[in-house]
């Protein structure tokens, strides 16, 4: 194995040369925790909200009130028409509207339903979602204070305490950061070592090793090792920027984190691996690369829950690594748990790294000959 | 070690129905220089590979520095040196990191390295450019570059393939003063080209076409066997003949 050693400095010098694997290696990350750290949340506030108060009592505007201190809703405009609420949700300069007709003090005041209408722009789903159910929640909390004062009682008869386990604040980031670090792990490792083993074939310098003593397992462990470090080296940044950036907690034993994440970077690697004999130039890597992050993005359960898809994508997705790895990240980051909770995947994930070894490798072997 | 260095005896290789190679008889002597001519397809490349340890013969046998490639493939590599057209050259990495990466690969190492560096590097004149980015040298100096890959572990028998094309006059007769050097130091170099000129500078050529041995011998005997004046005529009525019979 000592013309391993050779191979794997070479490629450590390379690295260090070539913009665009660099620029992938440490931009992707970056990038990618900035974008959905940032940016994507999934607790949909401050929805733009028109109101049209036909009444103009203090009742009605009580009730606007309510409607305000949900954090859901920001008032944006007072109209004076149905039409004009509806032509500003149309328009899409607000995605809600809430119109308190004329008889609305008087029905409440006889004890007869008071209507309130709440109209909401579901074309999003998500922030129309949150609407819908923050609407409820105010007028349940108003019926509860009038109901209760009729039956003069001061306590409830029921109430649901619901406690948000491992994420008691209900955060994005804790959701998304611990998914980020398999989906960086998933596009960087696949197509950087696609394209570093295509790169080769290209320049034909693949030719000339092929001629030197150098053994096929040597060529090719020399190739993808330093590329293991590579993927330590950006878990550890995104981790390390989603505890101090994004305040992500670190609950469980990260030392087995890092060890789990190791077959799954030896599993993306082999895939890596795969894909270079598929493909002749570097271009044709990054296409092939980007075809498969999209179904890791979409079906792993890194953005959409796994259990809202019908079955047939269940079980795509359970044929990407990445899908278990998320189990095991979010399991260990945010729920502390480690292996009697997650055997289960970690089997799956070794299994996984084992059968794309042995099949990449083959592969490989052959387009040496 | 005989003086033989290479030798085949009936090497034949298919390709499916395809015969690339058909019952090749050669016997090449320590520091000759030999060269491999054909039109494409003629069975150079096959050839060239089975010499290597790259591909089995389907047939017969050679024998390279020694070593069977039939039985151990794997101990021919370190006794040849190669260097294609393409130069098999890191263009992202120095001069002297292709030459160590190339040396570590050969399992040169410490003190054996480094010697054996500096004599390729002063043999070949590329100590001003040792710090110099592979890819921006020009295409002679990285043919030089190749070759330096090529000896670092003092090969017995140097393979070059099409070692001058793409590159300039000067540098061409630089490589051929080169090849000259290392035979009368006992290398053996089996060249192929395209270039007759530099065929006529072999100490001896085969002829092949469509996988047969046509003509064996110095230059002007091969050109005498095939019924023109010089190389250049013999290859060319080689290969209308080649041609009139694929028409046929």
């Amino acid at each position: 194995m000592r013309r391993f050693v050779p191979m794997f400095r070479k490629e450590f010098i390379q690295m260090r040369r070539d913009r665009l694997t660099l620029g992938i290696m440490v931009g992707v990350p970056v990038i990618q925790l900035l974008l959905f750290g940032f940016a994507i949340q999934t607790d949909v506030r401050h929805i733009p909200t028109v109101v049209f108060d036909e009444s103009r009592t203090p009742t009605s505007r009580d009730v606007i009130a309510d409607f305000e201190n949900t954090g859901n809703f920001r008032i944006v405009a007072n109209v004076d028409g149905r039409e004009a609420l509806d032509e500003w949700i149309a328009k899409g300069d607000a995605q809600a509207g809430i119109a308190i007709p004329h008889d609305f003090p008087r029905d409440l005041a006889r004890g007869t339903t008071a209507l309130v209408q709440v109209i909401v722009d579901a074309s999003d789903p998500l922030s129309s979602q949150a609407a819908l159910a923050a609407a409820a929640g105010v007028a349940q909390m108003r019926n509860l204070e009038i109901l209760s004062a009729a039956a003069h009682r001061s306590e409830l008869p029921l109430e649901a305490r619901v406690r948000p386990r491992y994420n008691p604040g209900l955060r994005s980031p804790n959701y998304i950061v611990p998914g980020l670090v398999g989906v960086i792990l998933t596009i960087t490792l696949v197509l950087v070592t696609a394209m570093a083993i295509v790169r080769e074939r290209e320049r034909g310098t693949l030719e000339q090793l092929i001629v030197t003593p150098i053994t096929n397992t040597e060529l090719m462990l020399g190739k993808i090792a330093p590329y293991v470090g590579v993927g330590l080296v950006q878990m550890t940044t995104v981790l390390l920027l989603g505890r101090f950036v994004f305040d992500v907690p670190l609950t469980g034993n990260v030392l087995l984190l890092y060890a789990i994440a190791f077959v799954f970077i030896v599993a993306s690697l082999a895939l890596g691996l795969f894909v270079s004999t598929l493909v002749r130039t570097q271009q044709q890597a990054m296409q092939a690369a980007f075809f498969f992050v999209l179904p890791n993005i979409l079906l792993s359960g890194f953005m959409f829950p796994r259990q809202a898809m019908p079955a047939v994508f269940q079980w795509i997705g359970a044929f990407l690594p990445l899908t278990h790895f998320l189990k095991v990240l979010r399991g260990i980051l945010l729920k502390g748990v480690g292996v009697p909770e997650l055997w289960r995947e970690m089997a799956i994930l070794l299994a996984f790294a084992l059968v794309l070894i042995a099949l990449s490798v083959r592969r490989f072997h052959k387009t040496l000959d | 070690m005989t003086d033989v260095a290479v030798e085949t005896r009936h090497l034949t290789r298919r390709f499916g129905s395809m015969v690339a190679v058909r019952d090749l008889n050669l016997s090449i002597a320590k520091g000759e220089v030999f060269g491999l001519l054909g039109p494409n397809g003629s069975g150079k490349t096959t050839t060239i590979r089975m010499l290597c340890g790259l591909l089995a013969p389907s047939e017969g046998t050679a024998i390279v520095a020694g070593v069977d490639v039939r039985e151990s493939p794997d101990r021919i590599k370190a006794l040849i040196g190669y260097m294609s057209q393409r130069f098999g050259l890191y263009e992202d990495l120095t001069v002297a990191e292709n030459m160590d990466f190339y040396g570590g690969i050969y399992g040169l190492e410490g003190t054996s390295r480094r010697g054996r560096t500096a004599d390729v590097v002063a043999f070949l004149g590329l100590d001003r450019r040792l710090n110099q980015l592979a890819g921006t040298l020009s295409g002679g100096w990285k043919q030089r570059l190749g070759l330096a890959c090529a000896l670092l572990h003092q090969p017995t028998v140097l393979f070059l393939d099409e070692p001058t094309a793409g590159v300039d006059p000067a540098a061409r007769r630089g490589l051929w003063r080169t090849i000259k050097q290392l035979a009368e130091r006992g290398t053996t170099v089996i060249v192929t080209t395209h270039y007759m000129d530099e065929a006529a500078r072999c100490g001896r050529v085969a002829l092949l076409s469509q996988g047969h041995l046509i003509a064996l011998g110095t230059p002007d005997e091969v050109a005498r066997q095939v019924g023109g004046h010089n190389l250049e005529d013999a290859f060319i009525i080689l290969q209308e003949r080649d041609e009139q019979e694929q028409g046929a």
